[in-house]
């Protein structure tokens, strides 16, 4: 069923659609940070309770720096890349939504 | 009259002078020609917002790898180890944060600059003046490393120069650049600095492991077996004899009195995290817990920072649209991080090659092992060794200047835009408001290089991280509540940034006094480790007391809310497409008409 232009504006201006907007911005914001937190904030502790397995030498790196200077950067891109995507997606659903 | 410019030309290498001096010559060539096209107020500010993807993502990167990333990374690993990786990671990530929490958003509300959005989100003019007053902040705390970085460099191509002169000439070449050019003219310059710096690193880093082993080969050559028999020889006399090598193909000189022991230098909780609690004579097993500490209040700081820093949240205007202001921050991930790999690896290669280096102090110290390095290929290469080094310095000039630039834009816009075309001169015109600009530029140039000539003494990775640690109390809760907390009022957003940040920035003060040895802390450091870290890296408390304070203040005036949150919020989240941002202009500029 088609809007008309002035329920569409009503639909855009209304409390729930900036409620669900931000919901589910904040939600994918969030989840995203979560998994690069976990990451960034849980290596000091591994370092810190076993020191011994992050010593580990691989070819000459320490398993810890190893993870650090050089894997972290592609975890970072894996996750921004997903982050990008879905939020786009998420964009043109919204506009969608309140356009159709 | 002859002899004056000559003697300081002694020992230089034509080679390194040649490749530097085609790197500035490039950049005032481009500022000049930009200076032609550069026209409207526009693109002073914002670039006329029309710079395409792969040319923001180019001149954000290069803007953002500063002497820092460039020549402080590397010098940080070799002087401390491990726990200076966490810088590169943290500026890498806090990228991460500004897309996840604050890019969108930012980009949707549109404004010129961040005090303009702190301006529209409150309505408020006075909130205004505070911001712009952290713009400055900021941004004099950062270009104090990149002057340090300057002079290093300058120091270092002529051996008899004296470190401040090296600050001034930068510091003029670019401010002339800037005042020329604007935003544009930068925009291009950037753009290409960012590919000229990853040549500049990534070059030497393949030709040193190609010589002397590989990153893992050179960092295995650090278990500790060398040297741990030795300790009392490599203390002693420089009469040491070179001491063989546990793996045959990787050259390892001793180690000076001052470098940090292997294991603590390839280990976590090294010699940068433990320094207050090992002056407070606690044990190795005592540190560890105020190590831990530290290293959390770092990366709070780092990744905090990095979402809060002025002249890059600028750039995110320079794009188009909010999808292209995503892809641009997808690619500026992907160029920063292809670059932190390699910083490490030089500082790694440079601890074997090049302890004498742990010897020294100032600009002659550590921070210039990126220089230095591919100098000792002449041995081997003759003449290929020079140009090595010389593109590394071409490298180092790129660094810094672009990320002087971006500064100078950044606080020049402020001042600028701010405070002469909003609180002095509301009714200036545009040509004056350009002229302004150019004054403003020559002004905070001439600041910029003075702070500078002051700073020889302090670690060029160390002031970064301070400029990050206030920008992480002040900006980052700034920007991000405002755009997730629709309960925020001016007097809370004020209260918090103000508190939070002033609070860093005294930390910050009293840091470099003791470092600069104006004042004397010892003794009372001595006693109070926990306080020391508290001070040098202030994030972890400072962070939450800003975001706290705005909660706190905020409930307490909720009855000064902006009448049309909603809109704003509205405008700040909901999709381009729906053309919000026109509608909000005009029912905002009928209601100001009132």
């Amino acid at each position: 069923m088609p809007h008309s232009t002035a329920n569409r504006a009503d639909t855009i201006h209304s409390e729930a659609f900036l409620a669900s907007l931000m919901r589910r911005q904040l939600r994918l914001s969030i989840a995203c940070a979560a998994a690069f937190l976990v990451a960034l904030l849980g290596l000091p502790l591994a370092n810190y309770f076993a020191p011994a397995l992050m010593a580990t030498r691989i070819g000459g790196f320490t398993l810890t720096w190893l993870i650090l200077g050089v894997l972290f950067f592609p975890y970072v891109w894996l996750i921004s890349g997903v982050f990008i995507k879905r939020s786009l997606k998420l964009e043109a659903d919204e506009a969608r939504e309140v356009l159709k | 009259m002859s002899t004056l410019p000559l003697a300081f030309l002694d020992g230089v290498d034509p080679w390194i002078f040649a490749l530097s001096l085609l790197t500035v010559g490039f950049t005032i060539y481009m500022g000049f020609r930009s200076a032609k096209t550069s026209k409207t107020a526009g693109d002073f500010f914002v670039a006329g917002r029309s710079v395409s993807v792969g040319w923001n993502a180019s001149a954000i990167s290069g803007e953002y790898l500063s002497a820092a990333s460039f020549m402080g990374i590397a010098g940080m690993v070799m002087a401390v180890g491990y726990d200076a990786l966490w810088y590169p990671v943290c500026y890498a990530c806090g990228y991460l944060f500004l897309l996840l929490f604050i890019a969108g958003p930012l980009r949707r509300f549109g404004a010129y600059t961040i005090p303009d959005f702190a301006e529209g989100r409150y309505d408020s003019p006075v909130f205004r003046k505070i911001a712009v007053c952290f713009v400055l902040f900021i941004g004099f705390f950062y270009t104090m490393p990149q002057m340090k970085g300057a002079g290093t460099t300058l120091a270092y191509i002529f051996p008899g120069l004296p470190y401040w002169v090296g600050v001034a000439v930068v510091g003029a070449v670019i401010t002339l650049n800037v005042a020329l050019g604007g935003m544009k003219g930068i925009t291009l310059v950037q753009a290409m600095q960012y590919w000229l710096k990853l040549f500049a690193i990534t070059v030497p880093v393949f030709v040193l492991m190609t010589v002397f082993g590989s990153y893992g080969s050179n960092l295995g050559a650090n278990d500790g077996r060398v040297f741990t028999a030795a300790p009392a020889i490599t203390a002693s006399a420089d009469a040491t004899p070179a001491v063989p090598a546990p793996a045959p193909e990787i050259i390892r000189k001793p180690l000076v009195e001052k470098a940090p022991a292997d294991t603590a230098w390839v280990s976590p909780f090294g010699p940068l995290t433990t320094k207050a609690a090992k002056a407070a004579g606690l044990t190795a097993e005592q540190s560890r817990p105020y190590s831990l500490l530290y290293t959390y209040s770092l990366i709070i700081a780092l990744v905090c920072g990095t979402a809060g820093l002025p002249h890059i949240l600028v750039r995110f205007y320079t794009n188009p649209d909010g999808v292209a202001a995503k892809r641009t921050t997808m690619w500026v991930m992907i160029l920063i991080g292809i670059f932190y790999v390699f910083p490490p690896v030089l500082g790694v290669i440079g601890r074997n090659l090049l302890p004498e280096l742990y010897a020294a102090t100032g600009a002659k110290g550590t921070d210039k092992v990126v220089l230095e390095l591919p100098r000792i290929l002449r041995e081997h290469y003759g003449v290929w060794g020079s140009i090595l080094s010389g593109v590394a310095c071409a490298g180092a000039f790129a660094a810094f200047m672009s990320t002087f630039s971006g500064l100078l834009v950044s606080m020049t816009g402020a001042v600028a835009h701010d405070v002469y075309g909003r609180m002095l001169r509301p009714n200036s015109t545009p040509e004056q408001r350009m002229k302004m600009f150019k004054f403003a530029a020559i002004g905070i140039g001439g600041v910029s290089v003075l702070l500078g000539s002051q700073v020889e003494q302090l670690q060029i990775n160390f002031m970064v991280g301070q400029a990050f640690a206030i920008a992480a109390a002040s900006y980052f809760p700034l920007l991000f509540m405002s755009v997730w907390w629709r309960g925020m009022t001016m007097k809370g957003a004020a209260t918090g940034m103000l508190v939070g940040g002033v609070a860093a920035l005294l930390c910050m003060t009293v840091i470099n006094l003791n470092d600069l040895k104006i004042v004397d802390l010892k003794a009372f450091w001595a006693g109070h480790p926990l306080l020391r870290i508290l001070c040098e890296q202030p994030a972890i408390w400072s962070v939450p007391l800003a975001i706290g304070l705005m909660i706190i203040v905020s409930k307490a005036t909720s009855k000064d809310i902006p009448k049309d949150i909603r809109m704003k919020m509205l405008v700040l989240h909901a999709p381009e497409q729906l053309g919000l941002k026109n509608e909000y202009i005009q029912e905002h500029q009928a209601g100001a008409g009132h």
